[in-house]
């Protein structure tokens, strides 16, 4: 979806102000709620994408207004109502009124922290060749679709060319769907600064992408 | 800008701290989550994962040729044999006198976290975001990073599970030094580019 979430290339927000010694949780409910969405999405209560779609979808108001993990944290909270893991009336009163949804997993324990953390693993076994090979010139296409989609606006209906060929990966757009993997080839795609920017644009940058297969074509 | 903090005396706690522990408590009755195992989660986050593991990872390429030529081919399986969990699909990317490397994620906060630690808040900012691949170039000067103009700048857009993870420039005047000295010379921006490694006289003695 065109949302507010897909920034590149926008003006007016401002300067980039590190924070000097900067802690890893401003405040303890912060790293309680990046813990539940680990926990959760590691027992199948949703997947990465769809937590994405949830945060996309936000306001665009509350997500330029809100912390990360405030707004994090109302993601959960529709996620829970999404897949009928909680109800209003239970995060109205807080606690449990209702019985258990059963989940593809129990609960995780302490040995299973590590795992918790790890980034997922998105590779898939390939099952269609690849339609580009490195070097290639493609053009991205231009999409416009209102669910969600990793095709950053800034990128779209632009020449680059094909720098990395990652493999078969989960595809976000149908991910994000609970409608399955439907995995696709992944590319590094990578952009003169002139091609995204215009001719007024410095030459001595370049922008790359990593694009899935739909996204693509030749150029 | 605000992260809705606790700031009071002790006496009231702020409307997000109420949330998120409604929030885990019907989690926990419904048997979703374990507070305990939460709390090793947290814990983690905050002790054991950070940039001080990147920083190992750099001084060993810069040390070991073939450690590098194996990183720069598949970082992932690399850092592992260091004793790292990283997770699949990580590059690394070179910097060198004529290109130096950059990563964002414009679309939200994705960051090589397995060998860094969680994002700062800047990386997850829409200055940040906005900026990155069309003003690279102003980013860094207004960092204090100075690129000379003829080196080339490639920004990496993480919009996929793809982490980038930049090899930054071995400082001048280093030579003999070993890996753990190496290593004090490597700051988590060096490793984003969004900065360079500190000179020697910076580093660990």
């Amino acid at each position: 979806m065109n949302g507010i979430h897909d920034m590149g290339g926008m003006d007016g927000f401002g300067k980039v102000e590190p924070e000097a010694n900067e802690p890893v949780f401003h405040a303890p409910w912060e790293g309680r709620v990046i813990a539940i969405m680990r926990a959760m999405g590691r027992i199948g209560a949703w997947n990465l994408d769809m937590f994405r779609d949830a945060r996309e979808r936000q306001p665009a108001a509350f997500y330029l207004t809100a912390s990360y993990y405030k707004s994090w944290e109302r993601s959960i909270e529709t996620l829970l109502l999404s897949q009928g893991l909680a109800s209003n009336d239970e995060l109205e009163v807080g606690r449990s009124l209702d019985s258990a949804k059963p989940l593809n997993r129990p609960a995780l324990t302490a040995q299973d922290v590590a795992y918790a953390i790890r980034r997922g693993s998105y590779g898939r076994p390939a099952s269609a060749a690849a339609l580009f090979k490195v070097g290639d010139q493609v053009r991205s296409k231009n999409l416009n679709p209102t669910s969600h989609t990793r095709l950053p606006r800034y990128a779209r209906g632009r020449i680059g060319t094909i720098e990395i060929v990652h493999g078969y990966q989960v595809f976000p757009d149908s991910s994000a769907l609970g409608v399955g993997d439907n995995p696709q080839w992944l590319y590094t795609v990578v952009f003169g600064g002139r091609e995204l920017w215009g001719t007024d644009a410095d030459p001595a940058i370049s922008v790359s992408i990593d694009a899935f297969e739909p996204y693509l074509e030749a150029a | 800008m605000s992260h809705d903090d606790d700031h009071g005396n002790g006496s009231e706690l702020s409307e997000m701290t109420l949330r998120v522990r409604a929030l885990e408590t019907i989690l926990t009755e419904k048997g979703y989550v374990n507070p305990s195992v939460l709390d090793l989660i947290v814990e983690t986050y905050e002790k054991k994962i950070g940039p001080h593991n990147g920083a190992k990872v750099v001084a060993k390429a810069w040390s070991d040729p073939e450690f590098k030529s194996a990183l720069l081919a598949d970082a992932t399986k690399a850092a592992n044999t260091l004793g790292y969990s990283v997770g699949d699909h990580l590059v690394a990317v070179e910097n060198t006198p004529t290109l130096h490397n950059m990563v964002v994620c414009t679309l939200c906060s994705c960051y090589p976290s397995d060998l860094l630690g969680l994002p700062p808040v800047w990386y997850k900012s829409a200055p940040y975001r906005s900026r990155a691949v069309k003003d690279p170039r102003g980013v860094l000067k207004e960092l204090g990073v100075s690129v000379p103009s003829g080196t080339h700048i490639r920004v990496w857009d993480s919009t996929a599970e793809t982490r980038f993870l930049v090899l930054p420039m071995r400082p001048a005047g280093t030579d003999g030094w070993d890996e753990e000295r190496l290593a004090s010379l490597v700051t988590r921006d060096s490793m984003i580019g969004t900065g360079l490694a500190k000179a020697p006289e910076q580093g660990s003695p």
